[in-house]
């Protein structure tokens, strides 16, 4: 099958072949259009991302405190929770469901809602990533920082946290190239992202093969570059002598 | 290494011309006794009702071709196997040989026609748009402001663009993963209006839980035909449909099976979509041609 490159350069109105391959003002080519998808791609992941070491971090760390049952039972609700519904139903349960039953809800762009589904059911597995970290270290030095007399957020800021998330710097590597992957689900809600994109414009151009190995590239390379910023603070967080003493190449 | 590549390349070119030669559709439905008949499971011309079943007007009017296609084979006992395709593989697998010809709700244009054929036009598709009955809305120029919904991965999205540019206006689009998610958009409120053909707007309108807070109102936005699919450079095929088809036209049968599936109550609910033959759909039975939609945006 003959690849038509030049798709990418015809104008969406009139799907006649621009100059330049880019159009200017209110015309625009598929080109223009694939890099604005890609726009609400990125920052529907990035936001997500956020969201989700916040939270992630907070239930992470609310489940390994030593006195606080009740804090424990809800961050191993929150964890079961958001892992146990597939990331497509959670996506619908607050575009529409939510809403439905909070009102308030009902004026939330639905960019705000996306991102609360990704970011809330990444939390969930960062949130375990952080708890792993945390039980992985010797009870050792969480006595030891009881010992200096450290307060029990002093001595998780000081002593537990920075040993933890070393530790955890490859799973969260994996997690933050897989919210890139997942925020494809975004379409479903009318995000007009990259795999909006794909269906859309291998529609109207018929020549979807040629549409989805673009799609492909741009996913690969954003994945790719947050492998590589990992990557870099894996290598430069390593305590030399514990853990992460690999080559710091990211471990894929 | 090289030699394995080398033999994969020669293969490639023998497939390749293989299939250029055995570009006779009816010689293969002749000797194979089976017509691999492409359907669609949720569209408003052709539709499954579960079981394996899959009706609807195109459905129907495929299947009365295929009566035909017994004939100008010699084959009586031609049978049919119903294959399920969608928007995004329906060109690949009929260029590939897995369907024999396809009736469902194929818009026929210019790029498609670079890759197949289209029998003539046996429904012509209105784009409109769908509205909450009591929003006041009446044509595309109360659309100021508002959030207009459509499905993506179908012509509609251009359209709407094309009309948005052409009369200055500015509204919001959403893009619903299929049909009904853009039906709920609108049902929900998050959307004012939902633009898409006339069949798939009744259609939904229909099956919802109350049909007649919805309403279909404004200008016809676009006009598509709508044919079935065959294979490009297959002569003989394309006449056989043509014919079958002009056959159906004439002799009144089409336009019953019209009735039937446009103004009598369909499965599965049994509701009417109650649409009547549109002028355009009744131009193009008048005079049979297999015009793209760029033909019919000229006038």
């Amino acid at each position: 099958m003959a690849m038509e490159w030049q798709v990418f350069c015809k104008d969406t109105l009139t799907s006649e072949i621009v100059s330049g391959c880019l159009g200017s003002g209110r015309d625009s080519t598929y080109l223009n259009w694939i890099f604005k998808a890609w726009g609400w791609t990125v920052g529907v992941s990035l936001t997500a991302l956020l969201v989700a070491l916040l939270v992630g971090s907070i239930i992470g760390v609310i489940r390994t405190l030593p006195n606080s049952p009740w804090l424990t039972r809800f961050g191993n609700a929150w964890v079961e929770l958001f892992r146990n519904i597939p990331l497509l139903v959670q996506i619908f349960l607050w575009y529409f469901v939510l809403p439905a039953l909070i009102p308030a809800m009902k004026s939330l762009p639905s960019f705000v809602l996306v991102v609360l589904a990704l970011g809330f059911f990444t939390s969930a597995r960062i949130a375990e990533q952080v708890r792993a970290g945390i039980q992985a270290l010797p009870k050792g030095q969480r006595y030891a920082g009881m010992a200096l007399g450290f307060t029990t957020p002093q001595y998780y800021r000081y002593v537990i946290l920075p040993m933890a998330y070393r530790i955890i710097i490859p799973p969260l590597t994996s997690e933050s190239m897989n919210i890139f992957k997942n925020s494809a689900v975004a379409f479903a809600v009318s995000i007009p992202e990259l795999t909006q994109f794909a269906l859309q414009a291998g529609e109207e151009t018929s020549r979807p093969i040629e549409i989805y190995l673009g799609v492909t590239v741009l996913y690969v390379i954003s994945a790719l570059v947050i492998n590589r910023i990992m990557a870099f603070i894996e290598k430069r967080a390593r305590v030399p002598g514990f853990v992460a003493s690999g080559t710091g190449a990211g471990g894929h | 290494m090289k030699k394995q590549l080398l033999a994969l390349a020669v293969l490639a070119l023998a497939a390749g011309t293989a299939s250029a030669q055995a570009n006779d559709t009816l010689a293969k439905i002749k000797s194979s006794g089976t017509v691999n008949l492409g359907v669609r499971d949720s569209s408003g011309l052709a539709f499954t009702i579960g079981g394996g079943k899959y009706v609807g007007f195109h459905t129907e009017m495929a299947e009365r071709i295929v009566d035909d296609l017994k004939k100008v084979t010699g084959n009586p006992n031609l049978k049919i196997n119903y294959q399920v395709i969608t928007s995004q593989n329906r060109i690949p697998l009929l260029q590939n040989g897995t369907i024999d010809f396809e009736c469902g709700s194929t818009t026929n244009n210019l790029t498609r026609q670079k890759d197949v054929a289209f029998a003539v036009t046996t429904y012509v598709e209105e784009v409109r748009m769908a509205v909450k009955a009591n929003s006041g809305i009446k044509s595309i120029q109360d659309l100021k402001g508002k959030t207009v919904a459509t499905t993506t991965g179908t012509t509609s999205v251009q359209t709407l663009r094309k009309n948005e540019r052409a009369s200055n206006l500015d509204f919001k689009e959403v893009m619903g993963k299929d049909h009904a998610d853009s039906f709920l958009l609108l049902e929900s409120g998050r959307a004012d209006a939902f633009v898409m053909d006339g069949s798939i707007l009744a259609a939904n309108i229909a099956k919802s839980k109350a049909p007649k807070d919805y309403a279909i109102v404004g200008e016809v936005l676009s006009v598509e035909p709508i044919a079935c699919m065959l294979r490009k450079d297959d002569p003989k095929m394309k006449t056989a449909l043509d014919d079958s088809i002009k056959r159906q036209i004439k002799d009144g049968s089409l336009a019953k099976l019209y009735d039937k599936w446009f103004m009598q109550p369909i499965p599965p609910n049994n509701v009417s979509l109650n649409m009547p033959l549109s002028e355009s759909n009744k131009a193009a039975w008048a005079n049979p041609n297999d015009k793209p939609m760029e033909d019919y945006a000229k006038k």
